[in-house]
């Protein structure tokens, strides 16, 4: 437990020298993102009962809990990639600059454009270059982008995600000859290159070896300086050491929907949280 | 003392034993194994001997003339003519129709039908030919014949594809060629259909995470990822119409001709159908023409299957890894 | 801690567009309808065809428009994308619709029981039957399973078990990929040649059919049975050669029956698609209007060569023939779907439990 508590204390120390977050500065923190009563449903069945949450921004907030607890549902949730699946759907608000996403007229595709993703599994387009992907999600938005643009952009990306320097040499090659860390920072540099406000990752690293992980994770630190991240992860070290608030969502059994059970400051959850459950689960005693 | 008598006696029984089953296993091995072995052989043998007898029966046919004085190349000419033109417009006709059906069935049709229709797609694919024929004689031809064939002639008679004059009966290398395409979409739509059904789910959720409308999902993950698939079934619908006897046989009163019009009654025919059509009172040297430009089809077949796998098998499919 | 929300989404009304209303839609389908009914007027000839095909052009066209301008662009292009697909689907139903309908309608009138025992003996107007036929059929396609069905199974084990990868195995996998491409027609010249040598010239009998589908079917077998073989796990055979049991002996007990499943439905697809080819039996078996049992000797009839003549040569009036061609059709088309949905049974009852 004492270990935790040391890689924040550190965390929070670099954190602070490397840039300012709100937290630390004293100034009211701006919400991103807030869920208002949001239930979650796969036709008839509740899969996720009644989150409120709000999420700071420029910040990272991990969601951590048990598996099947929904916390990917309630991620996938916020940039309507939930609604994918046939029957699902969503009671509530998901509310990001004021504007209610599930409200009346509101059309998922322009959602997604504006929140990005990145997956468990790196998956770039295999069919395509490392500049294509890069590119992928722009192309979408306007059809032509001049070359001068589409290159500065690729390179900005790239460079973003930590990926510019290794790759440079090779942006017309297939982007699945490279590594899996290194394809998963192609993602991002995919996800980053459309300038979303708000940034989503399902357990970007569970697929990835322990250095690149590491990579990541200071990749991540250094992104929340211009997005608001929610990270879903079901490794409590990578949660203590890179969110700024965490959410801890559980399960009461099978068939039950999940809930979040507590969502406070990540030093707070790790060494004195309010909830029983929530002591349980960072401690190591869960069912 | 009795113990020590014995030993040796029990060990030499299982000695013998032991050395018994590896006989025996070794006589399985060598007997089963030597059946698949000659298995693969008898594939070597089987297409030495298509070969030989196609050659050997062709023969003649190239060392001495017809009693019509026809060359044999003048002969197989407009049959290879024919047997290309009807083929390629049947792919043309197909091959986009057969894809965009397979994209409905895959990512458009309502998932409870999907299932039901694309069994019904598959089902159509091992439909025999005569029964396409059938339906292209008695349903088919008359409807165009008397419909779009004279309009056709009428309206677009300037393009040499239409200059007519229309045949009524519709017996017309158009409406073979229309029929073999009914015949060959299924197959195409089956293999393609299975293609796009493998894209993996997780190219396209990067998509739609993208903010990507459903058709712009197909295009940037689900056509690239199916492509070299989609050209393998192509490719493979191409052959069985290149091949196809029955269909044109029973359409077509072919006439040794080459030309572009679709509309007449003047109808170059396949060399799969003239085997068929005049194989059955043939003899002697006719029948060895016959053979001859039925080596000329396997040959055309050969190349368009080798082709296709070459198609296959290069790029960055973005099946493999 | 929420006072101040950031206005990053410039009020929403980026992520709000118009939506099309079932009302719109069923306002341009009236308006492709009077394009139609226009076209049809201008244009002579084809009868009221035209308005169909004009009512068919022009409501993507319209669809286009109007979501162009309603919705954007990018939703408007989706939008065609799927109109397009939806009556690309409509438009190839329509032959294939056309093609059951047809058969299983004008088949139906000789679906009484004299067709199915009697045969073409004597028959020179009304009555007669396919008795002969479907025992030619079950005959000729009986001898290619016969032969096809061993050899390919043994061909696709060789090229799994023993030798994968190895020097001849790569020559036989291509082999059997030329064998793929034969034409049928062609198949059925070589098992002329084949037993004009063997007997005479002019031979036909049931046996040469049989061997020209044969050549059509193992190509076939040894396809879909290397495929289920490869899908057994290598842990499954060497969990057995680590307790001795021999390698024969592991094939045919573990990997055999996992895969069996697999190897009957492509086995039975395979029947499937041999049984309606007409080409092959044209050049071999010949056709014939009395029962020949005796595949060895004499022309003998199948069914899909039964439809082909009852079209071919008439008897008079020929409407009574064409009946028959619809029956026999209908037949051969039944025949099909049963083996096919025996197949779609048979991977379904027997799927394996120690696949990849």
């Amino acid at each position: 437990m004492s270990d935790i508590l040391n890689l924040t204390d550190s965390h929070t120390a670099s954190s602070t020298a490397a840039g300012k977050t709100s937290m630390d500065l004293d100034i009211a923190p701006t919400t991103a993102l807030a869920a208002k009563d949001l239930h979650i449903y796969y036709s008839d069945f509740l899969a996720v009962e009644d989150v409120n949450m709000e999420i700071p921004e420029r910040s990272i907030t991990a969601l951590i809990g048990p598996s099947g607890c929904g916390k990917s549902t309630f991620l996938r949730s916020i940039n309507r990639m939930h609604e994918v699946i046939a029957g699902a759907r969503v009671e509530g608000s998901v509310m990001v600059g004021g504007v209610d996403l599930y409200g009346p007229g509101v059309d998922p595709v322009a959602v997604r454009r504006k929140i990005g993703m990145v997956f468990q599994r790196p998956n770039p387009f295999p069919t395509m270059s490392i500049a294509e992907n890069v590119l992928a999600g722009k192309k979408l938005n306007s059809k032509r982008i001049p070359k001068a643009e589409a290159s500065e952009l690729v390179e900005q990306s790239l460079r973003g995600a930590n990926l510019w320097e290794e790759v440079k040499d090779r942006l017309d090659k297939p982007g699945s000859g490279l590594s899996g860390g290194q394809q998963q920072r192609l993602c991002i540099a995919r996800a980053i290159a459309v300038e979303p406000e708000i940034l989503l990752m399902d357990e970007p690293c569970s697929a990835l070896d322990p250095v690149s992980t590491l990579a990541i994770e200071s990749l991540m630190l250094e992104l929340k300086e211009n997005f608001t991240i929610v990270i879903v992860t079901h490794n409590m070290q990578q949660a203590a050491r890179v969110s700024d608030k965490t959410g801890f969502f559980s399960i009461e059994g099978t068939g039950k929907p999940g809930k979040l059970v507590e969502y406070d400051e990540t030093r707070t959850i790790f060494s004195n949280p309010r909830e029983q459950a929530t002591k349980d689960y960072v401690e190591g005693r869960f069912g | 003392m009795t113990s020590v008598q014995a030993e040796p006696a029990v060990s030499a029984a299982s000695a013998t034993s032991s050395f018994e089953i590896e006989q025996v296993s070794k006589k399985g091995d060598r007997i089963f194994g030597g059946i698949s072995f000659g298995a693969g052989v008898l594939i070597l043998v089987t297409l030495a001997a298509v070969a030989t007898f196609l050659v050997t029966e062709a023969a003649p046919a190239f060392t001495n003339t017809a009693e019509d004085g026809e060359s044999l190349f003048s002969y197989t000419v407009p049959l290879v003519f024919g047997t290309i033109w009807a083929a390629g417009l049947a792919l043309l006709l197909a091959g986009p129709l057969a894809v965009a059906v397979a994209l409905y069935l895959s990512h458009y049709a309502p998932k409870r039908i999907a299932g039901a229709l694309g069994y019904f797609v598959d089902l159509l694919a091992a439909v025999p030919s005569v029964v396409y024929g059938v339906w292209g004689i008695f349903v088919l031809a008359p409807l165009v014949g008397n419909n779009l064939y004279p309009w056709l002639e009428e309206n677009l008679g300037f393009l040499p594809f239409f200059e007519g004059p229309a045949l009524r009966s519709g017996r017309t290398i158009m409406t073979a060629a229309v029929v073999l395409a009914v015949m060959i979409l299924p197959i195409i739509t089956a293999i393609s259909r299975e293609v796009f059904l493998q894209t993996p789910r997780l190219h396209e959720e990067a998509s739609l995470a993208l903010g990507a409308t459903r058709w712009e999902m197909i295009k940037q993950a689900v056509l690239p990822y199916g492509r070299s698939g989609v050209i393998s079934g192509a490719m493979l619908g191409l052959g069985r119409a290149l091949g196809e006897t029955m269909a044109v046989a029973m359409i077509l009163s072919p006439a040794s001709v080459i030309n572009a019009n679709l509309i007449s009654s003047q109808n170059p025919a396949t060399i799969a159908a003239n085997i068929a059509l005049k194989f059955p009172e043939s003899s002697g040297l006719e029948v060895n023409r016959l053979v001859a430009t039925g080596l000329v089809l396997f040959a055309i077949t050969f190349g368009v299957n080798y082709i296709a796998r070459w198609i296959a098998g290069r790029g960055f499919s973005g099946a493999a890894g | 801690m929420s006072a101040v929300t950031i206005d990053s989404f410039g009020g929403g009304a980026e992520l709000r567009s118009g939506k099309m209303t079932p009302a719109m839609q069923g306002g341009i389908a009236l308006a492709a309808f009077v394009v139609g009914l226009g076209i049809n007027a201008l244009l002579g000839g084809m009868g009221p065809v035209k308005t169909l095909i004009g009512t068919a052009v022009a409501f993507p066209i319209l669809t286009y428009a109007v979501a162009r301008q309603v919705e954007g662009r990018r939703l408007a292009t989706d939008r065609l994308a799927t109109t397009l697909a939806w009556m690309a689907f409509g438009l190839v139903m329509l032959p294939l619709v056309s093609l059951v309908w047809t058969v299983v309608t004008d088949g139906a009138a000789r679906m009484d029981a004299t067709f199915f025992t009697e045969t073409m003996q004597g028959v020179v107007s009304e009555g007669g039957g396919i008795r002969h036929a479907l025992t030619g059929t079950l005959i000729v396609t009986g001898i290619a399973a016969a032969f096809s069905i061993p050899f390919g199974l043994f061909t696709a084990i060789y090229l799994v078990e023993y030798a994968d990868g190895k020097g001849f195995s790569r020559w036989i996998t291509m082999l059997v990929d030329v064998m793929t491409g034969i034409p049928s027609i062609v198949a059925g010249l070589f098992a002329y040649g084949l037993f004009v040598a063997l007997d005479a010239p002019g031979h036909r009998s049931g046996l040469a059919a049989g061997v020209a589908l044969t050549v059509l079917m193992t190509p076939v077998v040894v396809r879909s049975s290397e495929e289920m073989l490869r899908l057994v796990q290598d842990e499954l055979r060497e969990a057995a050669y680590a307790l001795g049991v021999p390698k024969w002996k592991t094939i045919v007990k573990v990997v055999l029956p996992t895969a069996i499943g697999g190897i009957l439905t492509g086995a039975t697809l395979a029947i499937a698609r041999v049984i309606g080819e007409t080409a092959p039996l044209l050049v071999t078996a010949g056709t014939i209007k009395t029962l020949n049992a005796n595949p060895i000797e004499g022309r003998m009839e199948t069914l899909p060569i039964y439809s082909y003549y009852s079209y071919k040569t008439p008897t008079i009036p020929p409407e009574l023939s064409y009946e028959r061609m619809w029956a026999s059709a209908l037949v051969l088309m039944i025949v099909v779907a049963v083996l096919f949905s025996l197949a779609r049974v048979l991977a379904a009852v027997l799927k394996p439990k120690g696949l990849r």
